[in-house]
Formats: structure tokens, C-alpha cells, sequence
């Protein structure tokens, strides 16, 4: 066997798979089955980590998953994954972990300096120390604390796994596995109820795989688990997962486990994803977290060599390891015996059990007593010795009234500290549940629930093991809704622990300088606990922000009970009026992996591709992000910026003819007998005189009666309107006449149906637009005689059936073709190769953009901020005068509404052509005013105008309408304010001859 | 077939006509009769006739699949009835996802339960297909007809082979 801490014949490792692994570079030998700290404990090593604070030296204290002091990085590249426990991290050849937060090395760690500056380093330091000179703050101070302070290292490189997320449901969802796990998931799962099981362990058992002394049924406490587990998988509608912790516990019983697949694998699978997430929606949840036990209080607790007293139990039998050769017990609580039993019949010398109560009895202290171990009743630990490993402890007796005599060096490689044991209610608590003050075992224990969920077992303070699996039978019962479960006979079981400790060991003298730590992980001692109270914090929850106790990655598991006692005892108040601070998920860390989960890269978000993408992208466009569609901004071709390529498409389209994918105009089908008057209700626009083939610019307000949403519309025939709206607005609008349809106006027979993906658009626009257009289109006039302006046909266009508007988006004669979407593209490229003479050429949401703002037409949500009326943005012309009653109507009609100094949208000319604004820029009303100043009106659009040759602008300027022709001055942040003059917003053929061509 | 996990395939349907029919009862009744349905389904429930299918997706609403032809028995039942029928063919794409992982798959993707307990043969609801808007139809024990708007069908295709990716280990199967 290598290590020679390492038993032979123990643990439930596997000796014929020999396991070699790196740790800080050194090849470490280990098993099957060991975890990191496992294997190096064996070979007598406890040092694997430095703390956050003070650098200290430290080794495990636990063997689970509440493990602060062993956290270790583990993998490389992109794989690298820091503040790992080294308790849970499975060894498996080819392993690589390293120790974090030291520098040069573990053994030698420059920082430790900073355990010397301790008693400078108080609670709530940075608040007192680094206030002056304020401008330290950024430069100097904040990068040092970042630098020192801190554990790990973020991987750099990006994460080469796959991570998995799925949604699953059940029955009953029992989180823990074990006794009164197993025996819920067994009581439930012989019901014939849909189960899932988990555990965050490798292995079901929980505390009984570290049992060597328990008898069910006869059983080893082993055997009876592996004859429970094989009985669960026999059961088809039991799941069991392992390596899954229950992390999140969410409204209405949506439970969220993360599952770890492939990290303690040498060679996974090349498609496993590397974790799991699962959406666990469960009808009942059963909580069988168990209980983890407390560390003790006391200077120099934290020293490698010292842990918790079933951890060393959990590392003798499940692992095989001895943690020490002779042991030092320091306890409240008779369970600390059985492991002194334990260890010493596995051959490590037990030096005392030094028990703080001044007459321990019971069983197990006689059976101790038997065995000829040395019990110092009414005795505490003064402090421990030693720097990289625990050398030896000074046992002091606790006098009457609690004074702490002289004590005596006794000398040692490991002290066992056992304070009792708190029961987890981290998810009883996630889920809403109230906790109660249990006084006769000091600790709290679950409330009353609000979600339906039940605690079974040590998390809920039953802790006698025949007590458990009845308690586990009972919560899978009830879950499951039924009344006989199984039942086994416990035939060896110790009593279950009475006594227990909370908060700072009675100490001899003050310990100005003692370090007796709370919170391993965030390096608070109680000296800091009882300064943040002495300085006035009260609330449990202050204490906790102003010290970092329990706000470390371990939730504070071991650390929350004795804070809060230290805290109690310094204000003299009950446990139970100081309270506890909030448990918050997740219950141990998860990666961001994990919940990413397949939504990562190209799939964070749908790529929604419009029917011409492919099109475009062979023609080398640029494109642009417009929500969730992917649209091309313009075609630049060979030697082209951006500025030439758009200033070339938009001369084509005022010159000839330009072709353009508007797919992505939300449409919206409203057809029915009731469609006028929905649409009369629903827009600002009277509809009821809109003629069939016609098209109106439509409006919408919200009923605060600002702008939100334009768009044309189409009357098809009496009863249906083809609505279209912006790109952006069109799911909005869609919800919003649902709305209204179903809650105000059920009475209406109207119907909506969104059709923005049934119909492609082909936008083709300029002079040469219909020239193109009339040989294809079959058997329609499309004359400007027979289909003038804002008029729409039905008809076909090389036999597929299209709804063609005349509309425009230029200022340009225009079609804006519509066709089933699947056959748009072969109707794209019949237009293409038929525009070829005449000079088409596509243009990109850019060209778009210029082209629209020359002919000062607004875009929703660039011209407009949702405080705009529609008179604002010039379009009080589209208002109706008559209709009774409109969505913002009444809004519209307050006199704030109509005062004249609104922001109103204008045009605006540089006094310098070639000078450009920036959008968003503030418009004042003179040169140099002192700041602060309020602005005249802001700018909304700002382009360089091909036609005109100069830049152009659109702004909303106060009172903008009446102050054509006077000047204002836009402040810049490099260089003096560029003068400029308001005018109108139509800066091209504002007569609108060319629209009508 | 395109093999997307061991025993799963996921197949792109061809065009098909669809038909969105919303209306009071009287106009779904009508559709039913035209369609050779006794009634009209129950809520999120499909029922083929000699006309074609219907899936029940809301109270007033019917997705129609006619068969070839039976488009203008359709328009005659509903003429003198208030409705609104608007053909969607092209605003949706179809897939067919089939096997003994189709289920587990779609899980990872959508919330619901797809137990058979709980989404049994013949049901159909709209739901979400992770952020894409999808309609759900299971027509067999194994096999769903998944039908998702044209410009998400990219990403849903995407999803559903990523899911498929690792599928096959250690998964639920209760």
C-alpha cells in the first residue's frame, strides 16, 4: 500500500487500481477511490492550502463538501478550475491540482508576513484604514488588496467542455443519501412513486460509509447501504444520481441539482457533457441533508493536524488513512469517543480526550475509559502548537464559573475537535421554510414549510440511527401518500451525542493577539466577531457583512453556529433574538459551465436569419444585429469603406434602383368583422374610410398616449388589414392587441395572426422601380395611374402568389413586394437579374437609415424615447379629430401634453457641412455657457447625406417647430461647440414629387 | 434520417399548407365538420379527419393541416360564420423527432413533463424549445412533430443535435 499513514485492509478504496496524480507537481500515489486530501493524507500530509487573508498554513478540517481550508486548482488550460475542495476532488491518473494563494511556495509563502500585521488587520479594516488619501482608493490601494487578497486563479483559456442542462420531474425529489435518504427514496420508491435520488458524494451511505460500528439487520452499516442501493436500482422508477448536489431550491418545488459527470474520470467519453444541470420540478421533496459537525473555537485552530473529529473517522474507514499517529480529542459531545475508539483500535495513539464538560458519562465514555484512554473531564484547549502540522496542545481545566487554570503541553500530530453537530437547513431554508431555536440541542432545526417539502434524519436534529431510517420511512410516506413502508431492526447503534459547544472556547487571559478563527475559509477570528460588537453591530446580518464571517464559498456551514454564539454571549441575548443570517443558493459552488449549460457561443441566443441572409452573405455583406435578427447593414465592394459603399448605395437607389430584404417588418394579419373598429380602438388613425387596396401610415400610443409603434397598413378587403410594424415592436404590438382584445374588447369578433414570417418583403425602391418590376409582376397595371402611392394589389408575381404594396421608405417610387416566405428567394433572384440593366443595386439597413432621415421620416426608438406624442415627433396630423375613443386618447388630451415648449423634432444643418454630430449630443443655447446648464434639445439621427452632400441631422429641440431658422450650438467633448441651425426635418424633395412618380 | 443520438433522428418535414383558424365556437364547430371530425379536439389535443388534422392550441383557436383539396369545403363551412383563416404555411418549418431518446431530448430544451402520463400520444401545445417559441406534437410513443417559426428553425436544429450530443449518459428515465 503507498502512504504510510495508509491501513491496510481498511477504507473502501480500491488496492488493486493504483492511482498516480500531481500535486504542485510532485507525482502522488494513491487509489480508486481516493479524493486529493485522501491521497494526501496518507502520505501524512496535511498542508495543502494558504488561507485568504493571513496566508496561513492549512490543511483539511472535513472530509466533505463544507471542506474551507483544502481548496485546491485542479486541471490545466482551459479545463483549470479553481477553489476545488480537495475533500470531494476524486484522483484519477493524469490529475493535476495545485495548492493556491502562496507565493513562492506552499511550505514558504511571502504573504504569511501578513499574520504578523494581524493585529492591524482587524475586522472592517479596509473601511478604517484606506479612507485617505482619497485618491489612494484607485490607484494604489485597491489593486494591492486585490492582489493579496483572494483565492485562485481564474482560468484564462476558454472552456473546452460541454455542460448539459435538462428538466426533469417527479414524484418525490429526495436530496441526500443517507440513512434517512435511502430510506425515504425505498419507502417512497416501493410505492411505486416516480423517485429521483441524490447525493453530492461518489457513493450513497453518507455517515454510514464511515460507520464501522452500527448493525442493521445484522448488517455492517456498508453492506446494508449496498443492499439498499442494489434495491432502489432494481426499482424502474428510481433515478439515482451520485456526484449531484441539490444546490437551488426554487418557488413551487423546482429543485436544481448539478451533476458532475466526467472530473473524476482519466479518459471520459469524447461527447460526455462535463456536468448536468437538472430542472428537477418535484410534486414533494424530501431533505435528508444530515448534519455537519462543529469545529471548536480556540487559538491556533486552524493548524494543519487539526480537524473535525468525523472527518478522521470518515478518512479511516472509507479511505484507509490514519490523519496522525497521536491524537489529541478535544470535545463537547460523546460522538468524539467512538472515533477515539475507533482510531485506536486502528493503532494511532490517543493521547487525552479533553472534554469540555465537567462530569462526561455514558457508554461510549466508559467504553474509552475501558480501553485505558486518558479523559480530562471539564478541560479546553488553550491553544495548539506548531506552524505547516499541529505539534502539540495546551489542555487547560475550566474551572467553576468558567476560569481556565494553568494547563498542561501535551504533545501530538493531530487534534480531533468535535463541538457537537448543526443540522444543514440550507434548503429548507432556500425554500422560504422558518427555522426554530431548539434549546435542548443548541442548534436551530426546520420550521414550518412553505413549499411541500419535508426534513428527515440529522438535518432536522434526529440523530440516533435506528431514529433516522423511521424518520426517512416516515418523509417517504407521507411524500408518497402512503402508510406502510419498510422497516428494519437496528441491532448496534451508539447513543446519539448529547452536549455540544457553540462559539469561543473559555480561554486563560484576554488573547488580545490570540487567533482563534471562525470562518477558516475568509480568516475571521472571534476577536473580530466581538469587535464588530463592540462597535456597535447588533444584527447578525451586520456583523456578518462588516467581518466576511460565513460569506465565504462554505455558506458559512462550519463557521454560522459559533459566530452566532460568540455574538450571543458578547450582547448576553438568546441565540434565538440574535437570529441567523439568510441561506442563499447555491449550496456549494457551481461552475459557470454548468449553467451556461448549451446556451453558450453562437447558441446563447436564437441567430434569427431572414430569408435573403444567404444571398447577402454571398455577396460579401456587412451585417448588423437588429434584436435577434442578423441583417445586412451594406455591401461594400472591393476597396470600399463603409462610408463609400453606403453614400454608393444610396446615389443608386436615388438615381436608378435599389433592392432591399425588409423581411424582418413585423405583420400582424387583423381580419374579422370587427377589424375597423379594432383597428379604430387600437390606433391613432381613423381607419373606417380606408378603402380596400389602400394603405395608411398608422400610429400607436401607449395609453399614456406616447408614441410606440409605426408601421403601414394595408386594407385587404372589408374585414382584414395586413398590419405591419418596426422590426423591433413586433412581438410588443402583437402582445399588446392581445391584450386589449382579451381583457377590454372580447366582445370584438377580430382575430390576430402573426404573419411576420409568412411573408417575405422585397423592398424595391427608386426611379427605375417599376420599370424593373411591371414584366414581373402577372397580369397587374402597375402603372402610376392604376396603383398610385399608398395603394396595395393582390395578384402573383411569376406564379407565386404575392400582397404588393406601393409604399416608400426613401422618398423614392417604391414596391415593397411580399411573398410566402419559402419561395422569396427564387422571386429575389428574378428580380435581381432583371434590375441588372437598369442599374440595381442592394443597399443594407445603413443606406436604409440615410435615405429615410433626408426625407425626415422617424424611426420609433431613435427619434422617439417613449416619452414622445405624436405631435412631438410631427405626425399630429395622423391623430383622428373624431373618433370617440382611442388607446392614449385621453392622455393626448391633457393640456402638458400639448404645451409648447415639448421637446419637437426638427432638422438640424451644421453651420459647417462637412462637420458631423454625434447622436445623443446636447443642443444649448449659446457657445459658452457655464455648466451646469440645461440643453435646448437633444440630437436623434446624424448622417452624411449623399444628395445633398453635406451632413444632416434630426433632433428634438423644446419648442423645436417655432424656432425654424434660429441657431444652437452642440458642446463637444474634443474641441470647441459646432454651431448649427434648425430647420425643416424634410431635407429632400420636400415637395415629394419623386414619391409619386 | 439524420441520426442526432444513438436510436434518435431528426428529419426536417417538407412544405406543407398550414392554416391558422381563429373564431368562436360555431366556427371551430363548423371547421370540425368540414374537416370529417365529430368534434372539435379538447384543449391541446389533435384529431385527424378525412379533411385533415386539427391541433386544439387555444380556446379559439385551431392549427389546421388540410389534406390536398379539402381547402374550399373548408372556406364554404366558415363563409356565413365570423372567423379569421390565415394561411401560415411559409411562417413555420416542421421537423419530426423520433426515437427512444426523443423525449430525454426535448427535456433539455423545454420544461414540460413528456412522461406519457402527462403528454400522452395526440397532444400538442404550444410551449418554448429553450428561447425559441415551438408547437409540440406528439404523434407517436417516440415521436414528436416539432413545428417552430422559419427563422428560428437554425437555432432549434442546433439545439436539439446539442442536446442529442450527450444524451446518452446517465440520464433519468423516470
Amino acid at each position: 500500500m503507498s502512504g504510510v499513514f495508509r491501513l491496510a485492509g481498511r477504507g473502501r478504496i480500491d488496492p488493486s487500481r493504483p492511482v498516480a496524480f500531481r500535486f504542485d507537481g510532485r507525482l502522488i500515489r494513491g487509489y480508486a477511490g481516493d479524493t486529493v486530501a485522501s491521497a494526501l493524507l496518507a502520505e501524512g500530509r496535511h498542508l495543502m492550502g494558504r488561507s485568504f487573508k493571513y496566508h496561513r498554513p492549512r490543511g483539511p478540517v472535513s472530509a466533505g463538501s463544507d471542506e474551507p481550508n483544502a481548496l485546491i486548482g485542479v486541471g490545466e488550460g482551459g479545463r483549470y478550475t479553481p477553489n476545488l475542495r480537495a475533500t470531494q476532488v476524486e484522483i484519477h491518473d493524469g490529475l493535476v491540482a495545485v495548492s493556491q494563494n502562496r507565493a513562492p511556495s506552499l511550505r514558504f509563502d511571502i504573504g504569511a508576513l501578513n499574520t504578523l500585521a494581524a493585529p492591524l488587520l482587524p475586522a472592517g479594516f479596509y473601511y478604517k484604514t484606506f479612507m485617505w488619501p482619497r485618491g489612494f482608493w484607485d490607484k494604489v490601494y485597491e489593486p494591492l488588496i486585490r492582489r493579496a487578497a483572494g483565492l485562485g486563479r481564474a482560468p484564462e483559456a476558454p472552456d473546452p467542455d460541454h455542460y448539459a442542462l435538462h428538466y426533469a420531474h417527479c414524484d418525490v425529489l429526495v436530496a441526500g443519501g443517507g440513512p434517512a435518504g435511502l430510506a425515504a427514496a425505498l419507502a417512497a420508491g416501493r410505492m411505486g412513486a416516480r423517485v429521483i435520488l441524490c447525493d453530492e458524494n461518489a457513493e450513497f451511505g453518507g455517515s454510514l460509509l464511515a460507520d464501522a460500528y452500527s448493525r442493521i439487520d445484522g448488517l455492517t452499516a456498508m453492506d446494508w447501504v449496498a443492499r439498499m442501493v442494489a434495491e432502489l436500482e432494481r426499482l424502474p422508477n428510481v433515478q439515482l444520481l451520485t456526484r449531484c448536489s441539490a444546490f437551488h431550491y426554487g418557488p413551487h418545488n423546482m429543485v436544481a441539482l448539478n451533476q458532475r459527470l466526467t472530473d473524476h474520470l482519466a479518459m471520459p467519453p469524447a461527447d460526455m457533457p462535463r456536468e448536468r444541470i437538472w430542472q428537477v420540478r418535484a410534486r414533494e421533496v424530501v431533505l435528508a441533508a444530515g448534519a455537519l459537525e462543529r469545529a471548536l473555537v480556540f487559538e491556533g485552530n486552524d493548524r494543519p493536524g487539526i480537524m473535525l473529529a468525523s472527518a478522521a473517522r470518515t478518512y479511516l474507514h472509507r479511505y484507509g488513512v490514519a490523519c496522525g499517529r497521536k491524537a489529541v480529542v478535544v470535545t463537547a459531545d460523546d460522538a468524539a469517543y467512538r472515533v477515539a475508539l475507533d482510531l485506536a483500535e486502528a493503532g494511532v495513539k490517543i493521547a487525552a480526550i479533553a472534554d469540555l464538560r465537567p462530569v462526561p458519562g455514558g457508554t461510549l465514555v466508559e467504553a474509552a475509559r475501558a480501553r485505558g484512554i486518558r479523559i480530562l473531564p471539564a478541560t479546553t484547549i488553550q491553544r495548539a502548537h506548531g506552524h505547516l502540522r499541529v505539534t502539540g496542545a495546551e489542555l487547560a481545566p475550566v474551572g467553576e464559573g468558567g476560569a481556565v487554570g494553568k494547563g498542561r503541553a501535551v504533545a501530538c500530530d493531530l487534534v480531533l475537535m468535535s463541538g457537537g453537530f448543526t443540522p444543514s437547513l440550507h434548503l429548507h431554508s432556500q425554500a422560504r421554510g422558518a427555522l426554530r431555536f431548539d434549546d435542548a440541542l443548541g442548534v436551530y432545526l426546520p420550521g414550518e414549510a412553505i413549499e411541500r417539502v419535508r426534513s428527515a434524519g440529522a438535518c432536522r436534529g434526529v440523530f440516533a440511527l435506528d431514529a433516522v431510517l423511521r424518520d426517512g420511512v416516515a418523509a417517504g410516506l407521507a411524500a408518497a401518500g402512503g402508510e406502510n413502508g419498510p422497516e428494519w431492526r437496528v441491532t448496534r447503534q451508539d447513543a446519539p451525542g448529547t452536549g455540544g459547544f457553540a462559539g469561543a472556547l473559555p480561554r486563560r487571559g484576554p488573547g488580545h493577539l490570540a487567533l482563534a478563527f471562525v470562518d477558516f475559509q475568509n480568516d475571521v477570528t472571534a476577536k473580530d466577531v466581538k469587535l464588530a460588537v463592540r462597535e456597535g453591530f447588533r444584527s447578525i446580518e451586520h456583523v456578518k457583512r462588516y467581518t466576511t464571517t460565513g460569506m465565504a464559498t462554505d455558506q458559512g456551514k462550519g463557521s454560522n453556529v459559533n459566530a452566532l454564539a460568540i455574538v450571543s454571549n458578547v450582547l448576553g441575548r438568546r441565540p434565538e433574538e440574535i437570529g441567523l443570517t439568510t441561506y442563499r443558493p447555491p449550496y456549494t459552488p457551481v461552475t459557470f459551465g454548468a449553467f451556461a449549460g448549451h446556451a453558450r457561443g453562437d447558441q446563447f441566443d436564437p441567430l434569427r436569419l431572414p430569408p435573403m441572409d444567404g444571398w447577402a452573405r454571398a455577396r460579401g455583406a456587412v451585417f448588423e444585429d437588429v434584436g435577434q435578427w442578423r441583417r445586412a447593414r451594406y455591401f461594400p465592394r472591393a476597396g470600399e469603406d463603409m462610408a463609400a459603399a453606403v453614400a454608393r448605395e444610396c446615389r443608386a437607389v436615388r438615381s436608378a434602383a435599389g433592392i432591399f430584404d425588409a423581411s424582418t417588418l413585423g405583420k400582424i394579419e387583423v381580419a374579422g368583422p370587427d377589424a375597423a373598429e379594432f383597428m379604430n380602438r387600437f390606433y391613432v388613425n381613423a381607419w373606417t374610410k380606408l378603402g380596400v387596396g389602400k394603405c395608411r401610415y398608422g400610429l400607436v400610443c401607449r395609453d399614456s398616449g406616447f408614441v410606440y409603434d409605426d408601421g403601414v397598413v394595408g386594407r385587404i378587403a372589408a374585414d382584414r388589414f395586413h398590419v405591419t410594424t418596426t422590426t423591433g415592436g413586433a412581438a410588443g404590438v402583437l402582445n399588446m392587441m392581445e391584450d386589449y382584445l382579451q381583457t377590454e374588447w372580447a366582445d370584438l369578433d377580430v382575430w390576430l395572426t402573426s404573419v411576420t414570417e409568412q411573408w417575405a418583403v422585397i423592398a424595391l425602391q427608386g426611379p427605375r422601380a417599376r420599370e424593373i418590376l411591371a414584366p414581373l409582376v402577372d397580369g397587374l397595371d402597375i402603372s402610376a395611374a392604376s396603383m398610385p402611392h399608398m395603394t396595395l394589389r393582390e395578384g402573383s408575381i411569376g406564379g407565386v402568389p404575392m400582397r404588393l404594396f406601393r409604399v416608400s421608405f426613401t422618398g423614392e417610387l417604391g414596391y415593397e413586394i411580399n411573398v410566402p416566405s419559402g419561395q422569396a428567394r427564387a422571386v429575389w433572384d428574378r428580380v435581381w437579374q432583371a434590375g441588372a440593366a437598369c442599374g440595381l443595386t442592394p443597399y443594407g439597413t445603413e443606406a436604409m437609415h440615410v435615405l429615410r432621415a433626408e426625407k425626415g421620416y422617424l424611426i420609433v426608438g431613435q427619434e422617439t424615447d417613449g416619452t414622445m406624442t405624436p405631435g412631438d415627433v410631427g405626425c399630429g396630423w395622423a391623430v383622428s379629430k373624431v373618433k370617440p375613443d382611442f388607446i392614449g386618447k385621453r392622455a393626448l388630451a391633457l393640456p402638458a401634453m400639448n404645451a409648447p415648449d415639448r421637446l419637437q423634432m426638427v432638422g438640424v444643418l451644421t453651420d459647417d457641412p462637412l462637420s458631423m454630430l454625434e447622436e445623443g449630443m446636447q443642443l444649448v443655447a449659446a457657445a459658452h455657457i457655464p455648466a451646469p446648464t440645461s440643453a435646448e434639445g437633444h440630437v436623434t439621427s446624424s448622417y452624411f447625406s449623399p444628395a445633398l452632400g453635406r451632413s444632416i441631422a434630426l433632433a428634438m429641440v423644446k419648442g423645436g417647430r417655432g424656432r425654424m431658422g434660429t441657431g444652437l450650438y452642440a458642446p463637444c467633448l474634443d474641441g470647441p461647440p459646432l454651431k448649427v441651425t434648425l430647420v425643416d426635418p424634410v431635407f429632400y424633395d420636400p415637395e415629394g414629387a419623386r414619391l409619386n412618380g | 434520417m439524420v441520426e442526432i443520438a444513438e436510436g434518435c433522428t431528426l428529419d426536417s418535414l417538407p412544405p406543407m399548407i398550414r392554416l391558422v383558424l381563429q373564431g368562436r365556437a360555431a366556427a371551430l364547430d363548423a371547421a370540425a365538420g368540414a374537416l370529417g371530425l365529430d368534434a372539435v379536439p379538447p384543449l391541446l389535443r389533435a384529431a385527424s379527419g378525412a379533411g385533415g388534422q386539427a391541433l386544439r392550441l387555444g380556446p379559439f383557436e385551431l392549427m389546421i393541416l388540410p389534406a390536398l383539396g379539402s381547402r374550399a369545403g373548408l372556406d364554404a363551412a366558415l363563409a356565413a360564420l365570423p372567423h379569421s383563416l390565415v394561411d401560415v404555411s411559409d411562417r413555420h418549418v416542421g421537423f419530426v423527432l423520433e426515437g427512444a431518446r426523443a423525449a430525454d431530448i426535448l427535456a433539455g430544451l423545454c420544461p414540460l413533463d413528456f412522461a406519457p402520463s402527462s403528454f400522452p400520444v395526440g397532444m400538442v401545445t404550444r410551449t418554448l424549445l429553450d428561447k425559441a417559441g415551438a408547437a409540440i406534437w406528439r404523434t407517436g410513443a417516440q415521436t414528436f412533430h416539432i413545428e417552430v417559426w422559419r427563422s428560428f428553425a437554425p437555432y432549434v436544429e442546433a439545439q436539439l443535435r446539442e442536446v442529442g450530443r450527450g444524451i446518452s449518459f446517465s440520464l433519468l428515465s423516470v
